[in-house]
């Protein structure tokens, strides 16, 4: 690899790319997978601007709590690149995508021509520049290894007593976690009147709050940072709209990531509000894919096209893209939102419309606030729309199962929260297809 | 790979192959001693469902694309290459559960005193899983599958 960024001779590869992917998360690894279903021979080249080899963004913040260490931080093994045959260009960032030339230029000045292209540049977290102090020692986003590392050693520095987190949604809540586990007492800061207000109902939200401030996290709704307030240029605390304030050597803004569309910007590759596919993940440049956290996808329980950026999607996504790219045929037909969290010792799992505000839905559900358990099943036309499970999460695959086939359950509303649901509760027919693997029968 | 089928018609509910799960995948390997001592941290990879007179045991499918192995963020849940079983790699999985969100037939449990997920391992090693090999009945039955 050559390095160095300016006054290279611009330079196209000679050979060029048979396939090309940007980006090294799940999209990218799906997408990997879907090339060689298809294709074993050609190579792949693949292009990321972080440095390490395949890793779990989502274990991010149990390498910062010290609940993995850093060699469990690779999902793949570390031969997956041979095996695969992949040509892997870590640590090089993309600067320009030519949709006419078909060529790819790079932070150091080379250019890659391709033939078929995957973009799997992921999400990017938002911080709310208009705050004056983002800037400042202490501030920190979430989402890479290196966010993880930098947190970590910014905390080892000695110091940080106290933390706010600013966003009550997924990644907040598992910073949060890790922050406590390293014996930083933390504030979560959330705009919305409750956490998880994306992806929960009052009732679950309540019992996650409650858990947490046994778990001695504070838990302030209903409220944002107006200002941050700073010393010799590193965070000493953070004034809320409402006027009071807390102190804070750490401040992580965890409001969400958007995707990163800079790369697609002023070309033809169509995007909204994230890059707009086919269901072959097909763009509207033709032989350039993407697929994972940059998309934008059908929701399958309805409305307009989204990013829903969670990593079996993403994954999901990539392999479809890949199968494709090699000429084979698939098709990624929707997703539906879903989450699966450990919350300081809580499991849940959220699954499609858990807090529908229109009529025309049912809803069942159970309760119990002393052992923080809670149960709920959103039906809409005898259909299961979205379920929520807290503290009694075992099966709950069955109805997310349910949920994307569009199984009629009213024979079954009955049984539907009982303790034993499980397959036998099924109608016949779907039980045997769902019990079935290829040319098995039950 | 095989494949375990149900036949229901034939199940009587008896739960010896959860038991029977449950030792093989103890360290005693001992039934009273498993029995006794490493109950609480082995959940079976086998469960009988029952209802009236029907019943049937059911496990992990090892589907074709299995969605556990999509979801799984640690790559704890993989494909093992050369006889086709899904498995779950305890000492890398940081029990996230996404994959009891997405099993289908609900056949990943938490494990482990619930710290990671478990499930059917087909009892990789064995000739015939043991809840197969000691069913009295034949009421769940190994096939070849043809891939």
């Amino acid at each position: 690899m050559t390095s160095g960024s300016t006054g290279l001779p611009l330079r196209v590869e000679s050979t060029g790319c048979p396939y090309l992917i940007i980006g090294n998360s799940a999209a990218a690894t799906g997408g990997v997978s879907g090339l060689r279903e298809v294709d074993r021979d050609k190579p792949v080249t693949l292009i990321a601007r972080e440095t390490e080899h395949v890793y779990s963004r989502p274990l991010i913040s149990y390498l910062l709590a010290g609940k993995v260490d850093e060699k469990r931080m690779h999902c793949r093994p570390p031969d997956f690149f041979e095996t695969n045959g992949v040509e892997a260009l870590l640590g090089l960032e993309v600067t320009r995508i030519d949709t006419e030339a078909r060529t790819v230029r790079t932070s150091d000045g080379r250019t890659f021509a391709f033939e078929k292209l995957l973009i799997a540049t992921g999400g990017r977290p938002i911080v709310p520049r208009e705050i004056p102090g983002t800037e400042a020692r202490g501030v920190f986003t979430f989402t890479t290894w290196e966010d993880a590392r930098r947190i970590r050693s910014y905390i080892d520095e000695g110091g940080v007593k106290r933390a706010v987190v600013v966003g009550g949604g997924l990644i907040g809540l598992k910073s949060v976690e890790a922050l406590q586990a390293l014996g930083v007492e933390t504030s979560i800061v959330e705009l919305a009147e409750r956490i998880l207000s994306a992806t929960f109902d009052q009732t679950a939200s309540e019992l996650a709050s409650t858990f947490l401030r046994e778990a001695g996290v504070e838990v302030r709704c209903g409220t944002t940072v107006s200002e941050i307030e700073t010393s010799e240029g590193r965070v000493t605390g953070v004034r809320l709209r409402d006027g009071s304030r807390r102190p804070a050597a750490l401040l992580l803004f965890a409001i969400g990531v958007t995707p990163d569309l800079r790369l697609v910007k002023d070309t033809r590759i169509a995007a909204d509000q994230g890059i707009l596919t086919d269901d072959t993940m097909e763009t509207s440049v033709k032989g350039i894919y993407a697929a994972g956290d940059v998309v934008q996808t059908t929701d399958l329980l309805g409305g307009a096209k989204r990013p829903i950026p969670i990593l079996p999607n993403a994954y999901r996504q990539g392999h479809v893209a890949g199968v494709n790219m090699a000429g084979g045929r698939l098709t990624f037909k929707g997703g539906i939102s879903m989450n699966a969290v450990d919350i300081c010792g809580l499991p849940t799992i959220s699954v499609g419309v858990t807090d529908p505000k229109s009529d025309g839905y049912e809803i069942l559900s159970t309760l119990d606030a002393r052992n923080s358990t809670y149960r709920k099943i959103v039906l809409k036309d005898d259909r299961i729309v979205g379920a929520i499970f807290i503290g009694q999460i075992d099966r709950a695959g069955i109805f997310t199962g349910l949920i994307r086939d569009k199984v009629n359950v009213s024979a079954l509303k009955d049984l539907l929260l009982a303790e034993d649901f499980g397959v036998l509760s099924l109608p016949k027919d779907y039980r045997k297809h769902v019990v079935s693997g290829q040319g098995i029968e039950v | 790979m095989k494949r375990i089928v149900a036949r229901e018609e034939y199940c009587i509910g008896c739960r010896l192959c959860e038991i029977q799960c449950l030792v093989q995948h103890s360290k005693s390997r001992k039934i009273i001693k498993a029995f006794r001592t490493e109950r609480e941290s082995i959940v079976p990879g086998v469960k009988v469902e029952q209802s009236g007179h029907v019943s049937f045991a059911l496990q992990c499918r090892h589907c074709d694309e299995a969605p556990c192995i999509e979801a799984c963020m640690t790559g704890s849940m993989r494909r093992d290459e050369r006889t086709g079983v899904v498995l779950c790699d305890q000492e890398t999985c940081v029990g996230c559960w996404m994959c009891i969100m997405v099993c289908p037939v609900g056949a990943v449990a938490r494990g482990a005193n619930r710290q990671v997920a478990s499930k059917c391992d087909l009892c990789i090693g064995e000739d015939t899983p043991v809840c197969v090999a000691n069913c009295p009945n034949e009421a769940i039955v190994c096939e070849e599958k043809d891939d």
